[in-house]
Order: C-alpha cells, then sequence, then structure tokens
C-alpha cells in the first residue's frame, strides 16, 4: 500500500492500495471522495470469464456437480449441493428426509467448519489484532491460530470421510451419493468434532472481545428458510427475506435480476422490488435465529448477540456461532445415522426446468437448468453469493468511509479492507485482481 | 539446484528460501491446499520466508523469490504479461493443477467460440477482455516442476517444496491411477462391474479415491506419462460409452492436455457444443 500525500480538507488525496489480501480471489476498490462527500464507491471485480454457463450446455445433467464445484474451492460441496437439487427438481425427485439428506447436510457442516474457520482465524481475525495474516499472527498468538487450524483440519476430515476429499469431493451424485460411509467411518470423527465444538464455544466468546468499531448496517437479509422448526437452513427450504419475500427457489429468477456493469465481471444481483440485500451468515442468523441449535443460539446470548446483527464488523462472532451450530449439528447427525440401503435414488431425465437453492458458507447459491428428455443441459444460470453481496458490500463501503472520513489514509484503507472481509467475498467465484483506490477530491 | 539439506541452523535462519503463490484464472483450491496442511503450515512458515501469498497475508516482500508457486491459467493478455514477469522474478517456478499445468475447466473455450460463450454468460460482452484460448502456464513460460491435479494432493505439494528445500528431485510418479488402485487394494470397478474409468490413462497422486467410492476415475489429474487413450476408448465403447460420453469424459478439466484433447477429438462427429443425436 502507498499513501500518496495530502491532507484532508479540500486537497485532493488518493489512497491505494494494490491488492487486497485475505480473500479468495482478487479484485478492486474505488472510493472518489469530493470534500467530505463519499461521490462513488466501487468494488471492482477483474475475475477472467471463466463461461461455466456457456459451457454447461451439451453436457449430461450428471455431471453438473463435478463440473461446477470447479467455480470454487473453498465452497465447491454448496455448487454441488445446489446442483444436485437443482437437478433432483427438473427430474421430479426430493431427497428430504432419511439418510441421503442427512449425509448431504453432514458434508455441508464439514464445508461450512472448514470455510468458516480459515475465515475467522485465517483471512478476518488477523484485521482485528493488526497482523498482515494468520502466519505472522502465530509469533504471538500461537495457541489461537493452532486452535483454528485444528478446528479447520476437523471440517476437512469429515469431508473427506463423507466426500472422499478436501477440495473438490469426488462422492457426490445427482440422487445421493456413490458410496454411504458406514456408521464406524463416520464414529472416527466424532473425537475431532467434539474438540472442534468445544473450539467453536471458545471462539464465540474469543470474538465477542475483539475491537469492533461501531456501525450500523441495516440491509434487506435474503436466506432460505428451513420448514423445520428446529433446523437452521442450509440445504433446502424457500427463500426469505426480513422485508417480506417469501418465495420458492423456483421463483428466484422473477424477484433477482443481474445486471452487467463495466467496473466488474462479476454480474450484480439486485431484487427487482427494492434493490440491494444482503446474503450470508448475517442474513441466515437474522433470519433464522430461533433454528439454531440450542447450543448455539446460548453461545451467541452469552457472547451479548441479540436475535440481529445489525454490526458488519461483528460477522466473525456470528461466523463463531455458526461453527458451534455446524459441529453440534454433524455430532448430532453421525450420532444418529443409519446405513441407507442404497448411496442414492434413481434419477431418470425428463424434458424439464430445475431451480436448486443452498446456503454456502458465504450465501445463498442459486442454479437453474433446464434439460432435455435425455438429460442433456439446454441451458444454466448460476447466482453465487458473492455477486448478491457486491450492491450490499459497497453500500457498507460508502457507511464505513462517511464515519471514518477523518481516519489517516493508511488506517481508512485498512478500515475498508475489513469491511469488504466482513462479508468474506469469495471473488474466485467472482474476481480476479482487487485493487483499493480511495481518491479524495 | 545445489541447495544442501544438511545446512547448519544458523545458515537456516540466515538464508531462509522465499516463497511466492501467484494465483492466476483458477477457483482458488489449489493454493488452498497449502493453508489446509493444518498441521504442517506453521513448521513450514518456520522453514521459509512467506514473501508473496494474498490469500494468506497482505505483507508482501519485494521479488526476487527463490520458489514461487503458480496456480491457474492464462486467459487475458494482462496476464500473458503478468507470467512473464513472475518467472522474470523466480529462480524456481512451480505450477500446481490442472489449470496451470493443462489449461483447467476453463480452457473448454478452446472448442468452442468465445464471443458466443461471452453472450451467453454476460448481457454487455464489449466489456469483457479475454483471450479466446486458456493456456498453461507451461506454454507462456519455462516451468521447472509441474503437480497435477484438480485439486493437487496437499502430501504431493509438501513433497514438491520439501524436495526443493532439499535440492532433491520430488518423488511425484508418472503411472496411472490403476497402480494406486492395486496399491489400496481396490476391485477393479472397470474389470468388476463394467463401471468405465479413466485409471488407466490417469496420472496418479489423488490415491485413487474414486474407485474406492465406487465409481469410476473421471480423470481430474490428467495424462499418466504413457497414457493409450485408444485401448481404453475401444474398451468403454464395449462397456457401453457412446461417442459423445466418450467426448464428454476426456473434455473435463484436463480438456486441454495434448493426450485427453486428442482422445477426445478422435469421437467427436459433430460441430463443437452441437446437440446429442
Amino acid at each position: 500500500m502507498s499513501a500518496d500525500g495530502g491532507t484532508q480538507g479540500g486537497e485532493t488525496r488518493i489512497i491505494r492500495t494494490d491488492y487486497l489480501a485475505r480473500v479468495e480471489g482478487e479484485g478492486a476498490m474505488y472510493v472518489r471522495l469530493d470534500g467530505r462527500t463519499v461521490e462513488d464507491v466501487k468494488l471492482r471485480i477483474y475475475e477472467p470469464p471463466r463461461f461455466f454457463e456457456a459451457f454447461l450446455r451439451g453436457r449430461a445433467f450428471t455431471e453438473a456437480p463435478d463440473l461446477t464445484a470447479r467455480i470454487c474451492g473453498i465452497c465447491p460441496v454448496a455448487y454441488q449441493m445446489s446442483a444436485v437439487r437443482a437437478m433432483e427438481d427438473a427430474c421430479g425427485v426430493t431427497i428430504d428426509e432419511g439418510p441421503l439428506r442427512d449425509l448431504r447436510r453432514l458434508l455441508y457442516c464439514g464445508e461450512w467448519i472448514e470455510s468458516h474457520s480459515l475465515h475467522v482465524y485465517m483471512l478476518h481475525a488477523p484485521d482485528f489484532l493488526g497482523y498482515p495474516g494468520a502466519v505472522e499472527m502465530a509469533r504471538d498468538h500461537a495457541g489461537i491460530v493452532e486452535q483454528g487450524l485444528q478446528m479447520k483440519k476437523a471440517g476437512n476430515a469429515l469431508m473427506a470421510v463423507v466426500g472422499g476429499r478436501e477440495v473438490h469431493p469426488i462422492n457426490v451424485r445427482v440422487g445421493g451419493f456413490y458410496k454411504a460411509p458406514t456408521r464406524v467411518q463416520l464414529r472416527t470423527l466424532l473425537e475431532p468434532l467434539e474438540r472442534a465444538r468445544e473450539t467453536a464455544l471458545a471462539t464465540v466468546g474469543w470474538a465477542a472481545e475483539l475491537p469492533f468499531p461501531e456501525v450500523e448496517r441495516t440491509p434487506e437479509l435474503l436466506a432460505l428458510s428451513d420448514p423445520d422448526p428446529g433446523s437452521y437452513p442450509i440445504d433446502r427450504g424457500r427463500i426469505r427475506s426480513d422485508a417480506g419475500l417469501d418465495i420458492a427457489p423456483g421463483e428466484f429468477d422473477e424477484h433477482v435480476v443481474e445486471e452487467h456493469v463495466e467496473h466488474s465481471n462479476a454480474l450484480h444481483a439486485r431484487l427487482r422490488e427494492r434493490g440491494s440485500y444482503l446474503t450470508g451468515p448475517l442474513a441466515r442468523y437474522g433470519l433464522s435465529h430461533a433454528q439454531l441449535r440450542p447450543l448455539a443460539r446460548e453461545a451467541a446470548g452469552e457472547a451479548g448477540l441479540g436475535p440481529l446483527c445489525t454490526n458488519p464488523f461483528q460477522s466473525i462472532v456470528v461466523r463463531a456461532v455458526e461453527l458451534v451450530q455446524a459441529s453440534d449439528e454433524a455430532l448430532a447427525l453421525i450420532e444418529a445415522y443409519e446405513e441407507p440401503d442404497a448411496p442414492a435414488v434413481e434419477v431418470t431425465p425428463r424434458r424439464a426446468v430445475g431451480h436448486g437453492a443452498t446456503e454456502a458458507p458465504r450465501g445463498l447459491l442459486y442454479h437453474r437448468y433446464e434439460i432435455d428428455e435425455d438429460g442433456t443441459i439446454l441451458d444454466a444460470r448460476i447466482v453465487p453469493p458473492t455477486s448478491q453481496n457486491q450492491l450490499a458490500i459497497e453500500e457498507d463501503l460508502r457507511a464505513v468511509v462517511e464515519r471514518d472520513l477523518d481516519l489517516p489514509d493508511e488506517q481508512l484503507s485498512l478500515r475498508c479492507e475489513q469491511a469488504i472481509r466482513n462479508h468474506d467475498p469469495c471473488i474466485s467465484c467472482a474476481t480476479h485482481f482487487l485493487e483499493l483506490t480511495v481518491e479524495r477530491g | 539446484m545445489s541447495a544442501d539439506s544438511n545446512q547448519t541452523p544458523a545458515k537456516q535462519t540466515s538464508a531462509k528460501q522465499t516463497l511466492a503463490v501467484w494465483k492466476f484464472s483458477s477457483c482458488d483450491g489449489c493454493q488452498l491446499s497449502l493453508l489446509d496442511c493444518e498441521d504442517e503450515l506453521l513448521a513450514l512458515a518456520d522453514r521459509l520466508r512467506i514473501a508473496y501469498f494474498l490469500e494468506a497475508t497482505s505483507a508482501v516482500a519485494e521479488g526476487p523469490y527463490d520458489i514461487s508457486i503458480v496456480e491457474g491459467s492464462i486467459t487475458t493478455p494482462h496476464d500473458a504479461e503478468r507470467i512473464r514477469e513472475v518467472r522474470r522474478q523466480s529462480r524456481t517456478l512451480i505450477t500446481i493443477g490442472a489449470c496451470a499445468t493443462a489449461g483447467g475447466i476453463q480452457a473448454l473455450r478452446n472448442f468452442g467460440d468465445v464471443a458466443e460463450f461471452t453472450s451467453i454468460v454476460y448481457a454487455s460482452p464489449d466489456f469483457i477482455s479475454t483471450l479466446s484460448t486458456s493456456t498453461p502456464i507451461s506454454a507462456h513460460v519455462p516451468v521447472d516442476f509441474e503437480l497435477n491435479g484438480c485439486p493437487i494432493n496437499k502430501v504431493q505439494l509438501l513433497e514438491v517444496i520439501g524436495a526443493h528445500l532439499a535440492g532433491r528431485r520430488p518423488r511425484v510418479r508418472g503411472h496411472s491411477v490403476c497402480v494406486e488402485c492395486k496399491r489400496r487394494g481396490t476391485v477393479c470397478v472397470m474389470v468388476a462391474h463394467g463401471t468405465p474409468c479413466l485409471g488407466p490413462v490417469t496420472h496418479a497422486g489423488c490415491g485413487a479415491i474414486c474407485p474406492a467410492y465406487d465409481r469410476g476415475c473421471y480423470g481430474c489429474f490428467g495424462p499418466m506419462e504413457s497414457p493409450n487413450t485408444a485401448a481404453l476408448s475401444a474398451r468403454m465403447a464395449e462397456l457401453g460409452s457412446e461417442e459423445i460420453d466418450l467426448v464428454r469424459v476426456y473434455r473435463t478439466f484436463n480438456a486441454g492436455s495434448a493426450a485427453f484433447r486428442e482422445a477426445s477429438e478422435a469421437h467427436e462427429h459433430e460441430p463443437a457444443g452441437g446437440a446429442p443425436a
């Protein structure tokens, strides 16, 4: 980062950070100030396009989970789960109960644990404690980093047993799995997951004590809502918002429009009715606080979190609460697991359109496919959480810059970067090269 | 390479080698594999100086770098320039993953019309700057070592880095997945169950996971050292694979590798992306 001179109050100031570190992928941010007025805020995404929706055309419906997993190495399970749900929807198959659904939720818990541990400890915590990264942080806080790594390892172990490996699991298929794990295999995960749960509980308390800038933001929150009142949303349900949206995944297309703007290679999603919205941990927590497992809800309460968290900087606490949720749920699923009669149900293609929406660690991930009667994909649409959150992130940036106008350039830059990291943008789902520029005119 | 693994401790601390990790067009999964080394990461950070690794740290040290690890493929004019600069700054350049070694899944564009692809995904294609191909790093600059996999295997990654530090060749064998199945004691899914499997032509390294989970290998580690794809395709056809299936099976994450590209083209009798029969 470099600060190119200048003082506040009318003179031109340009603050520039050439790369935003500790996000998945690379992109740029641009803020222009005229005096004390924020004129323009842009989260710029330079992701070289990879054309997934285009080359999915002509492929077999059974290939979608493995192909779309490659959109993101951090959340491949999310892509696989939204893809299989969409294909099953198209083919008239529902896997909403029983051991196959439990295994899917279990695998998804592994991804939440792995991804949230990575973000809380390695990407986000260094912002609060003043380090460039977790490796540097480990020199002074070895125990903290080590426990984060061990929790991450438990999530990865779960993905490796159920999915076959941590990154781009191989065991997921339309209709279920290629091979269901045995009870004995799953029980080997009990001990590391119990330790992960302990660590997650400690993490909630630790994260709650971090120094938070006082920022209040109330974007429209959008997330899945599980029909079971005792179930936090992960893999199914209607799409709801706190402003009254309540739709089936099949209606997503009618309500969410994507725009292509010049400063970004990721499409900007907005609600047709009201504009920007936020998806991800803050949205899930705000909409489904009552559906958290008791252990997670109590941990949130003890940490002083109400049923709604309006400070985006506290998303680190909410992620920690979701770590409790995911590890506690994984343990319960393993304890109750009965091996299925068959690892998958038969899914016969037909000419149809199918929709799938699930909760990636970063938020709602929507897939829609049109397939031919022989299962050939005719059309595909994929809306990742980060393209939905871009506008809300830009609005956060605006709020943070307006609040912290008087900070020196370098600190303001760091604060802006932190504000972006609050939402764990998965820029590889969307970005290439992030350049942070604050221009003051 | 003349680095000696038995250097004195004093020398090790005063002259730690520097590591840089670079991203091009990719999913981030391969560099994540480095952060997935939960038990080894801090020890590795002790042994090497992480000089550039944006996914992990905002601290950036100037080059040149002793070891550069490169993820991703080249898909834009800007990246074609950037990889040359990375090469100039790097004593040893190691590519990791199918994108960097074969162009990745995004190399499927090499078989289609990019202008049409762009218009399918983006409403305003004029905003998009992209090359018509996705190419591996070795198509642009000399590469010292290529590690296969979509994603790579983190144990192999540690072996490659460790071997570099020890000044020896990495023990990464070029034989097929079949050897790994035999070592693992997995019954052959193709012989026993008639399941089409790319194992015989696919580079080892994953540990033969798919057959152990009752599915055929789908080739995510790319071609092995001497792949006989014609023989395998003939056998898969006998087992019921149709021509379009044979095109698809070779045309995934390593579609841009010479062996898999030729194997897929041998079965393509319609225009690229054409409708099935």
